[in-house]
């Protein structure tokens, strides 16, 4: 009950600003609409963001965009923008996924892009990441700069999505070091968790008490307890999705980076050329499409040495030498 | 579970149950006046936001907990008129102000900073220090009441050891001193204290001055001391929690403590326990471990609690006969 009526209040006064803010998109340009977590999550949605704002600065083009405050708004929002002629029309995030099989349905001629899901319609560009890949990657960082020989990782929940980073992680670190212990803690049960900082805390701090010294956190909101509670140990922390290095500069590893900005960008790229495809696109290693962040705030953290090995695993990877087991493709993991 | 795992899961305890001991003690003081706070859980989200948003914009700690406190003291306020002045439905005005806080920060922490209703990570000098106390790391090495006290007693966020003072506080002013003795005459025959001359609306505001100021202080904890910064709907149900702690206590002070660590101990041995091994049992599937504090609170209140009679007059607003 709460909750309706806020969604409802909410929608109202959103409803509002969706009006005034649509008014200076002109006919034809793209947009974007976020998903939940708002458009400077210093995430997802912030690199979806910085793809569009990368096109839109190269090509002098301008985007449509709306935040959604609840998922009320998903198929309203997105209707109402192909109705004013918006095209193509990004969504990152899974939670999607619905919305888009109904609307895009209804507008045959437009074209829309979903990023982290599959959607087998016509009209609808499905860009998928290979998570585990990249996690495989971090996972090596971890298990190289562990001086414990336990590694602790934290997924929001028990969900497909966030087992897969999981297990390509633990691959990694025991490719480094078989006999490593990877410590795997969920901090809910529910969506709900990736709101959860104080949670995530807990569970951080539950793995470094359990002598786990580097710790991978799956748990967008949540994720910002994780690093939190591993930089106030001075332990180490690896960042997710986008690049973390900078919240708590020496403390934090590496990130696994997802490059929702490029995929965003060659999207809307590809729809002026005149080169939009509407197919399953897969960014993996290969396409360097995921993968470990390197910059001046994690420099000191990463020796010669772990740049040696990840990119030689990045070449194993790329030319098919090793493969990563997928864990939604069985919904197991083999280590 | 050794010594040491012991220690760390209640350390976890102390940590978790902060934030309960202040709700549960804050919707003790207005209960007992009888006023029936349903509120506390908007309370906590509100004041949680509003600390984390001076916070974060003026990089003070202190003027976080400040904020917090008055948000919080605001929808006391707002309570108290609501339930005293108008003579309201109490229950219908704490509702409605847990409705208005969860949307309100959403929606202003979404105008504001563009995150989704979040507020912007703080910084360690806009958090609530923890506090070491003296020793604590010479003797840490001491075997078992050395590292009990370094691990335990010593290390929490200062709003801890704040809400552990309260407990006795409490329990003397409820129980010692006359403004004590009137609260609990207030909640359970207004009549009377009005008809011995003492204003029972001035009583019941006070009474919700210091529910505001204990659960602005619990719910600024949840974003500048346990976490740094303000997350979507981050109360979590605290509020909630608490006042099924206030029951389980039977409106006292020290067993309202004990149940508020109960509580805290099931969600820290939640977090313990995944993806360990117990001892003739094995390894328990996560979802069993995560339903344990649910099910535990569900067989405590409904099998080892008892009678629990509330104040007399809670609920009810206090018409003087003319």
């Amino acid at each position: 009950m709460t909750k309706t009526f806020t969604r409802s209040a909410i929608a109202l006064a959103a409803g509002a600003g969706m009006a005034a803010l649509m008014a200076g998109t002109a006919l034809a340009d793209p947009a974007v609409l976020y998903d939940g977590g708002g458009k400077f999550d210093a995430s997802f949605n912030e690199s979806t963001f910085n793809g569009a704002q990368r096109f839109s600065e190269e090509t002098g083009i301008g985007f449509g965009e709306f935040e959604i405050t609840t998922d009320a708004q998903r198929e309203q929002a997105m209707r109402q923008f192909a109705q004013r002629g918006a095209n193509p029309i990004l969504v990152p995030g899974f939670n999607w996924e619905t919305t888009i099989r109904t609307v895009a349905a209804e507008f045959p001629d437009t074209n829309f892009a979903i990023i982290d899901a599959v959607v087998d319609l016509p009209n609808v560009r499905s860009i998928v990441f290979k998570e585990h890949e990249g996690s495989y990657l971090v996972g090596i960082l971890a298990a190289m700069a562990s001086e414990t020989g336990t590694i602790g990782v934290v997924p929001a929940f028990d969900f497909a999505l966030l087992n897969a980073f999981a297990c390509g992680y633990k691959q990694g670190a025991k490719s480094v070091n078989p006999d490593i212990e990877i410590l795997d803690t969920y901090i809910g049960s529910g969506f709900d968790a990736f709101n959860n900082p104080g949670g995530g805390a807990e569970v951080a701090q539950s793995q470094l008490d359990r002598g786990a010294d580097v710790i991978f956190q799956v748990a967008g909101g949540a994720g910002q307890g994780v690093l939190q509670a591993v930089a106030d140990a001075d332990k180490l922390g690896i960042g997710v999705d986008s690049n973390q290095n900078h919240l708590h500069p020496g403390n934090v590893l590496t990130s696994m980076l997802k490059r929702v900005d490029v995929a965003t960008y060659n999207a809307f790229k590809d729809f002026e050329d005149g080169n939009w495809t509407n197919e399953i696109i897969t960014l993996g290693v290969a396409e360097e499409g995921v993968g470990p962040a390197f910059d001046e705030h994690n420099e000191a953290l990463i020796t010669d040495e772990m740049r040696a090995a990840v990119d030689e695993a990045t070449a194993k990877i790329t030319s098919g030498e090793i493969v990563v087991h997928d864990f939604r493709t069985d919904n197991s993991c083999p280590v | 579970m050794t010594y040491v795992d012991l220690i760390l899961v209640l350390d976890s305890t102390v940590r978790l149950a902060t934030p309960l001991i202040f709700a549960c003690l804050a919707g003790l003081y207005s209960e007992r006046a009888g006023i029936v706070d349903i509120g506390l859980e908007g309370k906590l989200l509100g004041a949680a936001f509003g600390a984390a948003v001076v916070a974060a914009i003026t990089g003070s700690a202190w003027a976080g907990l400040f904020a917090g406190v008055g948000v919080s003291l605001c929808m006391s306020a707002i309570h108290g008129f609501a339930s005293i002045n108008l003579r309201g439905n109490q229950i219908i005005s704490g509702v409605a102000l847990n409705f208005l806080a969860a949307g309100l920060a959403t929606f202003l922490g979404q105008s504001w900073f563009g995150r989704g209703g979040n507020t912007p990570q703080l910084p360690s000098g806009a958090r609530i220090p923890t506090i070491t106390l003296p020793f604590a790391n010479e003797v840490q090495d001491v075997p078992y009441i050395g590292y009990f006290y370094y691990e335990l007693i010593s290390g929490h966020s200062i709003l801890s050891y704040i809400a552990f003072l309260i407990v006795p506080i409490t329990a003397f002013v409820l129980f010692r001193t006359r403004f004590g003795l009137r609260l609990r005459a207030v909640g359970e025959n207004p009549k009377a204290l009005d008809t011995a001359g003492i204003s029972v609306t001035l009583l019941r505001y006070q009474a919700l001055a210091i529910t505001g100021i204990l659960v602005g202080i619990g719910g600024a904890y949840l974003s500048i001391a346990q976490s740094a910064g303000f997350t979507n709907n981050m109360s979590a149900g605290r509020g909630y929690i608490a006042l099924a702690a206030l029951i389980f206590a039977k409106w006292r002070p020290w067993p309202a403590l004990a149940t508020c660590l109960l509580f805290g101990f099931l969600d820290a041995l939640q977090f313990r326990l995944q993806g360990v091994a117990l001892p003739g049992i094995g390894q328990v599937p996560t979802q069993a471990i995560q339903a344990l504090p649910y099910v535990l609170t569900i067989i405590l209140l409904a099998g080892f609690i008892g009678r629990a009679v509330a104040p007399k007059a809670a609920g009810t607003p206090y018409v003087k006969e003319r």
